[in-house]
């Protein structure tokens, strides 16, 4: 029962502790690279703009099409 | 179910994230860094003797512009009582750095270091950092970030420092 608990649980979580799920972090004076335009989640501001106008238009709702391509996507 | 000394090493474990040790230089532990100037390479321990004020810059960091007119005065006021301010640079792209030294000349020594890799020795937290090192080698202050309320304080350190 003991082992059970320790492989399953315990030794997941040690090794996601140690790694940190990123393993390089983003150095403070390295920020500047991720203020890059290219850098930004959505490539194409503009379109998106323009079809989220016709999917609020057409769904008489708005919302849920801020997150690019990351997050959880619970919305 | 599961016995009180598991349950208790289970808890320590988690416990264990909150874990953060800041980032803290006992007197002798501030990093002998290299880095490479317009005069050639400069090693921190061969300015011992002055007082130094290493300041960590980029060009995107908008304080500097306000750090580096306070720095010229600086260095033009105490460098003959031996006042050594050395502007190490992190960015990735050095002619970003020329530019900025176009808009902001320096008369202090400025180093460039893309690698990041002196940044990484003193564990720089924020954009821009300063540390305040006195003629024996021992770091006397660090100030993360910069901030023009703030300037006659760090100068009377400086003035305290550079006359003993």
């Amino acid at each position: 029962m003991q082992s059970k608990v320790l492989f399953r649980v315990v030794v997941p979580f040690l090794i996601m502790m140690v790694t940190a799920c990123s393993l390089q972090p983003v150095q403070p004076w390295e920020r500047d690279i991720l203020a890059q335009k290219k850098m930004q989640l959505d490539p194409y501001p503009i379109d998106a703009a323009l079809d989220e106008h016709t999917y609020f238009s057409k769904e008489a709702s708005r919302g849920g099409a801020g997150v690019g391509g990351g997050g959880c996507g619970c919305n | 179910m599961l016995n009180p000394s598991f349950r208790f090493t289970l808890t320590l474990l988690s416990l264990a994230c909150f874990a953060w040790i800041p980032p803290v230089f006992a007197g002798d532990d501030l990093p002998d860094v290299t880095v490479t100037t317009a005069q050639g390479s400069l090693r921190l321990s061969e300015l011992r003797g002055q007082v130094v004020y290493v300041d960590f810059w980029a060009s995107w960091c908008v304080p500097c512009r306000k750090s580096f007119p306070w720095m010229n005065q600086l260095q033009q006021q105490y460098s003959k009582q031996g006042l050594k301010i050395v502007a190490i640079n992190l960015d990735k792209d050095p002619q970003l750095a020329k530019q900025f030294l176009a808009d902001f000349p320096a008369n202090f020594t400025v180093a460039y270091d893309p690698e990041g890799l002196s940044a990484t020795q003193f564990k720089v937290q924020a954009m821009p950092t300063s540390y305040v090192i006195d003629r024996q080698g021992k770091l006397q202050a660090t100030h993360l970030g910069f901030r023009e309320k703030d300037t006659a304080a760090m100068e009377a350190e400086i003035k305290a420092l550079v006359s003993k």
